[in-house]
């Protein structure tokens, strides 16, 4: 109403300053500021780069070098033979990084930004926004990489997983963000937040079935206990088994398992659960639902805690 | 009556001072979860309003909630309670160049920069070559600003911010910047800003560019506003607050005549032996008008302290203009006085029988000197007085002018045009 009546005077618009700001108000300040939003993506990526010979080599060479670790820790001095193993951990690091980087680097922005939080006015959502923004251009980057991989081991994604895919990149994006919005604010008042968060980020890391199969680990032993719910209590875990089941696309492959003996013998390597569609879609709204409900908790707490930054700072 | 731009409605806002912070869990653990605080009252309970097209400063002393309420204006700081409702785009100028990135050329900081304060890229794309030009960086737009001179950084920032194109613009003692030509430029773009009728909130310590530039200030003191008033009421009572609370302030020669404060060295002082105490001036209703009219008769006083007794003393008086700029300046030497000054305090008066000035504010600087140059004492601003001419004439001095009617004769046009007197002779 006072909008309306604002505009008809001359085009004006009105900006309240008050202690509370509303959930809706907020979301409509985050919008408006959607391109200011893009500067601080790219300003990220340009600075963390800038006088490095590599530039953005590096965003490729980082994960790929994770990978080569993994990758010789399993199947070269474990001895999985797990067919293309190495597309297997790829797809679940994709998104895992994409959400890891966003929480990670999201919680400490408000504190690294105190410069411009105590001078300028704008959504400070955005900056805790922006580091979730930063690693989805990583999370670009890294999928072009995966992507040669794919071509070389000639391992064909399932493609009519790929909206489901879509679906789970938005829901990690929306969960990342909800969480580093939080985060953010909390860590202004409890600097311990970003240090939590680091140990938190790697025990949640072995919690999901990235670089161990999810079927034969943990289906095939929760499931007669009717205790695989506690598992899925993890809400990263549909995203990554979605990604999983698009790109891997093996349900369950057959390879060679090690013997006792030292020998090989063929064997069928139980690697995702073997659901329909519509299961992994089902998930991946349960958990959509709730990064939404996280998002709109953490938009209300950030604005409960705002009101001190500059202070506190 | 023009619309809002800013209303202030009751707003307070706390700060706790915690004795000891505690930002770690273990220590929040420790202490059960709160750390000893104690309430500050930043604001309490301002209420104001400006209207679209005004320009209001703020005085105050440090400490007394200017900045804290400008912050809230501007949306960096949230209320405790009460709201601040803005109506039209705000740009604050509370830090320059707060939000550039180190690493960054200069051109995408501009950019940045830009976005940061609320524009968007087709807008930043058509201020560019503005921004550049005023801030006269262009060879180095292209180089990473953490290459920049602290006064290229302000520079930069300063011309970023008022091309936003704000309708109101908030400016917090930034005006302080850079060299003495790079501020006239940004006092005269504030001025221009005035012209096209925007609002204009300013913080300022400084009591002329108050009276300079605005139509209205308001004097905050603990948190309080105490004052809002014509600026230049709001001047004397803010230096009247500053007295109250023991502040140094140009004291009028009759209320305090010989109880100055004296700060100086008593003991002889071989460098300094005659040490300004206070600079005031007086004129005849100086009690009850806060300005002088054209013609008025003007005292300028200089208490001085002499730490030996010494002939070879001088005094000076310089009147400014609110620029800064010297008008006049003058000396005992020059006007043939002597002054065999004894040991003690004393007072020496320049008196102005006859005060040509007309509207405006003008500052007087004070100093002493040996004869030989050497400087012993300098009092800049020594003070500053107002004058109002009642009359209808413009300008800033009145000189005694008369017109008559002269009838076109050979004699006085050879005289004062001897290039007209061929054109006559053409003619004729």
């Amino acid at each position: 109403m006072a909008d309306a009546s604002a505009m008809a005077r001359g085009h004006k618009v009105t900006r309240v300053v008050s202690p509370t700001i509303s959930v809706s108000q907020r979301m409509r300040d985050i919008w408006l500021s959607r391109e200011l939003l893009i500067y601080l993506v790219r300003t990220e990526i340009k600075v963390k780069y800038k006088n490095s010979v590599l530039g953005l080599v590096w965003s490729m060479i980082a994960p790929a070098m994770t990978l080569a670790i993994y990758f010789i820790v399993f199947q070269v001095v474990l001895g999985n033979r797990q067919p293309n193993f190495v597309i297997f951990l790829f797809a679940g690091l994709l998104i895992w990084n994409l959400f890891q980087l966003g929480v990670q680097t999201g919680t400490g922005v408000i504190v690294n930004n105190a410069g411009i939080v105590k001078k300028v006015s704008f959504p400070r959502e955005i900056l805790a926004l922006a580091a979730v923004g930063s690693a989805c251009v990583f999370f670009f980057f890294q999928t072009c990489v995966m992507v040669i991989f794919l071509v070389v081991l000639h391992n064909s994604p399932d493609w009519t997983y790929l909206p489901v895919l879509v679906l789970a990149l938005l829901t990690a994006v929306a969960l990342a963000g909800g969480l580093a919005v939080l985060l953010s604010a909390v860590n202004v008042y409890l600097r311990d937040t970003q240090h939590l968060i680091e140990v938190i980020l790697t025990a949640w890391f072995w919690a999901c079935p990235i670089v161990y199969a999810f079927q034969s680990n943990i289906g095939k032993r929760l499931s007669p206990s009717h205790l695989l719910w506690v598992y899925f209590l993890n809400p990263v875990t549909p995203l990554v088994l979605t990604f999983q089941r698009c790109i891997y696309a093996h349900v369950s492959p057959v390879g060679q398992v090690k013997q006792p003996d030292g020998k090989y013998l063929t064997a069928k390597y139980f690697v995702l659960p073997n659901w329909g569609h519509l299961r992994y879609v089902e998930l991946d709204l349960g958990v959509l639902a709730i990064a939404i409900a996280l998002f709109l908790v953490a938009l209300a707490v950030f604005g409960r805690l705002e009101g001190n930054f500059a202070e506190e700072l | 009556m023009p619309d809002i731009a800013v209303e202030v409605k009751d707003v307070s806002k706390r700060f706790r001072l915690a004795h000891g912070r505690y930002n770690s869990i273990k220590e929040r653990v420790i202490h059960g979860g709160r750390a000893p605080t104690e309430d500050f009252w930043a604001l309490k309970d301002v209420a104001l309003q400006v209207h679209e097209g005004e320009t209001v400063g703020i005085l105050g002393r440090n400490g007394s909630g200017k900045s804290t309420l400008l912050k809230c204006i501007c949306g960096v700081l949230q209320p405790t309670s009460g709201e601040v409702v803005v109506r039209g785009k705000l740009a604050g100028l509370l830090e320059l160049g707060a939000g550039f990135q180190q690493d960054l050329t200069g051109r995408e900081n501009i950019y940045l920069n830009g976005s940061l304060l609320g524009m968007s890229k087709k807008e930043v794309d058509r201020v560019f070559d503005a921004i550049v030009d005023f801030s006269e960086l262009e060879a180095f737009i292209d180089g990473a600003v953490k290459f920049y001179s602290s006064g290229m950084y302000v520079r930069l920032g300063f011309a970023v911010a008022v091309n936003v194109d704000p309708d109101i613009l908030v400016i917090d003692e930034v005006l302080a910047v850079g060299d003495e030509r790079f501020q006239r430029k940004c006092i005269d773009r504030v001025k221009a800003f005035q012209k096209e009728g925007r609002t204009i909130l300013l913080v300022t310590h400084s009591p002329d560019q108050v009276r300079a530039i605005c139509d209205r200030a308001i004097v905050l003191s603990h948190g309080n506003v105490v004052s809002e008033a014509l600026p230049g009421e709001a001047v004397r009572i803010f230096r009247e607050g500053l007295l109250e609370e023991g502040g140094a302030l140009v004291v009028p020669p009759e209320e305090q005549p010989e109880a100055q404060p004296i700060s100086v060295m008593l003991g002889p002082d071989v460098e300094h032996p005659v040490r300004i105490t206070y600079a005031a001036h007086t004129y005849p209703r100086f009690g009850e008008v806060a300005y002088l009219s054209t013609g008025d008769s003007m005292t300028i006083g200089v208490g001085y302290h002499a730490s030996i007794a010494t002939d070879d003393v001088v005094f000076s008086l310089e009147l400014r203009d609110i620029d800064g700029n010297c008008f006049m300046r003058t000396d005992t030497d020059i006007l043939g006085e002597r002054f065999d000054l004894p040991v003690g305090p004393g007072l020496v008066n320049f008196i102005i029988d006859d005060i040509p000035l007309m509207d405006g504010t003008f500052s007087y600087s004070v100093g002493i000197l040996s004869k030989g140059g050497v400087l012993f004492d300098w009092k800049e601003p020594g003070g500053a007085f107002d004058v109002m001419s009642p009359g209808k004439a413009t300008g800033f001095i009145t000189l005694p002018v008369r017109a008559v009617l002269a009838p076109p004769e050979r004699d006085s046009i050879a005289l004062m045009a001897p290039e007209e007197l061929a054109h006559l002779e053409a003619q004729a």
